[in-house]
């Protein structure tokens, strides 16, 4: 019964977007079986970081072939967390968007691909093969393109044209670095992988394929200077899609960097100096851009950027102390904007515009929910009881250890401009007078639906 | 063999790398397409080309007798070549979609989207 457990919750995701398919035109029908689905998808997932808690890193090897010849998945104590704040994150979108995305979206398979979308971030999670990691990501990125694209709106269309040329031009370049790779070893399994490379005399040849490594997570992962397809496009969808791409599409991009750079490419001072520059500037340049745009989903997206940076800073640091404060950022984030996305979507919901100009008077309207919003936003600046405070503390305690000062001042300069930014967002939107807005027709408001009107 | 190899991929990445950063819609997919398969050559390359010797054990052996042609090169370039597949139709339905929409197939004037709103 446990001896398969970690295939579980990708078994789990591939039925279920399997049964969504066959109720293919039942939109009620596939609320409920999401729902319910991602529900007993919590409880696989926190059963399994139980069991793994317990027992230590367990490995499945396909089709009982020894590594490092078969295609193994491991589950250690870092994927199944990752695997449980997907289950959750998924459980979330998938009830908020059978309350927000219109009937008219949802008709064309959305809940399937969502599935579909959430099996390829538990894979990626927990494969223990580089090559299958790539396949793992293209199913991610293949069903990314169909929930952006899906509607087919004007900026959505153009959006995603943007999204598509730069994903898929960090799969090839992925492909590439495991054709490398492999040409080097000889191997794909990411633990063998690390004892073959440390063999390697020719330094140089394996700094590059690091490089390699480095740019095709680093755009998937949005980071300085490959992050600009992410502005563009996560503003575009429906905000529950959003929500979910802006939670764990660019996570599982940190995710993989981490992996690969903890486990293959490491003990390397040129690489970790380059990721400390790319994460210095990653978190100016998403401050600095969050700062200046009106629309409030645009703030949110250049928030992410800002945020990847500290991801980044810790895994450039790599000390013990600044690795705990990556992996405890990267879980704090993953909730954090997967709430801040949805947050944006309920603020459009109820006012009809995501023009932080237009908007306002939140806080008269909607006192109880202005205190539910309060969290996420106050949590992103890291006002200490809240998650996003212990990280960045140990990203600062580490990064004055490894006396590395521009890192450092990098990080509370970051922090300082998301404080400045979340105070524009919340002055803005929660506390400025209502502005009389021209009533859209056919849109649904929320605040005709009863829920919202209990938060007043 | 592996010199030529090694220089028909060099074309096949500049020529894809080119035609991406064109701004036309079509000659993007284009690019695509030859970046591909050049990552697809590049895999075939690097697994080490040999000549004439399958991996194949003889009956009457338990091991590999000599050199032999690495099979798993192979496996990574099929399962490559059917994912770029769908990803490439997808792109052409999506280009395709955004030509009729946005009635342009200039990148430069997708624009709409930077807009503020």
């Amino acid at each position: 019964m446990t001896q398969q457990l970690v295939l579980y919750p990708l078994l789990l995701q591939m039925f279920l977007s399997i049964v969504l398919m066959f109720c293919w035109t039942k939109i009620s029908w596939q609320r409920v079986i999401s729902i319910i689905g991602s529900l007993i998808n919590v409880g696989v997932s926190i059963w399994l970081f139980s069991y793994i808690w317990e027992n230590g890193t367990q490995i499945v090897q396909a089709g009982n072939w020894k590594p490092p010849f078969g295609i193994i998945f491991v589950a250690d104590t870092f994927s199944a967390t990752m695997v449980l704040l997907t289950a959750i994150s998924g459980l979330a979108v998938s009830s908020f968007s059978s309350a927000s995305v219109v009937a008219a979206r949802l008709k064309f398979g959305y809940f399937p691909i969502f599935h579909f979308l959430l099996l390829g971030l538990n894979g990626a999670f927990l494969t223990g093969d580089i090559f299958n990691l790539y396949v793992w990501f293209e199913i991610i990125i293949i069903s990314s393109f169909v929930l952006i694209t899906l509607g087919g709106e004007k900026a959505q269309l153009e959006g995603s044209v943007k999204y598509f040329t730069l994903n898929i031009l960090a799969s090839m370049i992925f492909l590439t670095a495991i054709a490398v790779l492999y040409g080097l070893t000889g191997s794909l399994n990411m633990a063998d992988l690390a004892i073959k490379i440390a063999a390697i005399d020719n330094r140089g040849l394996v700094e590059i394929t690091a490089i390699l490594f480095l740019v095709a997570f680093g755009i998937k992962a949005a980071v300085f200077p490959l992050y600009f397809w992410l502005p563009d496009s996560y503003h575009t969808p429906p905000s529950a899609i959003a929500a979910i791409f802006g939670g764990l599409l660019t996570k599982v991009g940190v995710y993989a960097l981490i992996r690969v750079f903890t486990l293959i490419f490491v003990d390397d001072l040129f690489l970790e100096n380059i990721i400390l520059i790319v994460a210095v500037l990653t978190l100016f340049s998403g401050a600095l851009g969050a700062l200046v745009q009106n629309n409030i989903r645009k703030v949110f997206s250049y928030l992410i950027i800002c945020h990847i940076g500290y991801m980044i800073a810790g895994l450039g640091l790599f000390t013990e102390v600044a690795i705990a404060g990556t992996i405890f950022y990267l879980i704090h984030d993953i909730i954090v904007k997967t709430n801040l996305f949805m947050v944006g979507g309920l603020i459009f919901r109820i006012r009809g515009t995501n023009s932080i100009r237009d908007l306002g008077g939140l806080y008269a309207d909607y006192p109880k929910l202005s205190l539910l919003i309060a969290i996420p936003l106050f949590s992103l600046v890291g006002i200490p009881p809240l998650s996003g405070f212990w990280p960045k503390i140990s990203l600062v305690i580490a990064g004055f250890e490894a006396e590395q000062w521009w890192v450092v001042g990098a990080i509370i300069f970051a922090s300082l401009m998301t404080l400045i930014v979340v105070a524009k967002v919340w002055a803005a939107v929660i506390w400025k007078d209502k502005k009389e807005l021209p009533v859209r027709l056919n849109f649904r408001y929320f605040d005709k639906l009863k829920t919202i009107r209990k938060l007043r | 063999m592996e010199v030529l190899l090694a220089i028909m991929i060099g074309i096949l990445y500049a020529a894809g790398i080119y035609m991406i950063l064109r701004r036309s819609l079509v000659k993007l997919i284009l690019g695509i397409i030859i970046l591909g398969n050049g990552a697809n050559l590049l895999i075939f390359l690097l697994g080490r080309v040999v000549k004439g010797s399958p991996p194949i054990i003889p009956a009457d052996s338990d091991v590999f007798q000599s050199v032999y042609a690495d099979p798993v090169p192979q496996a990574l370039i099929l399962t490559a070549i059917v994912i770029s597949f769908g990803l490439q139709s997808f792109a052409i339905i999506l280009v395709k979609r955004a030509y009729k929409v946005v009635k342009t197939d200039d990148l430069d004037e997708m624009n709409a989207i930077d807009k503020d709103s």
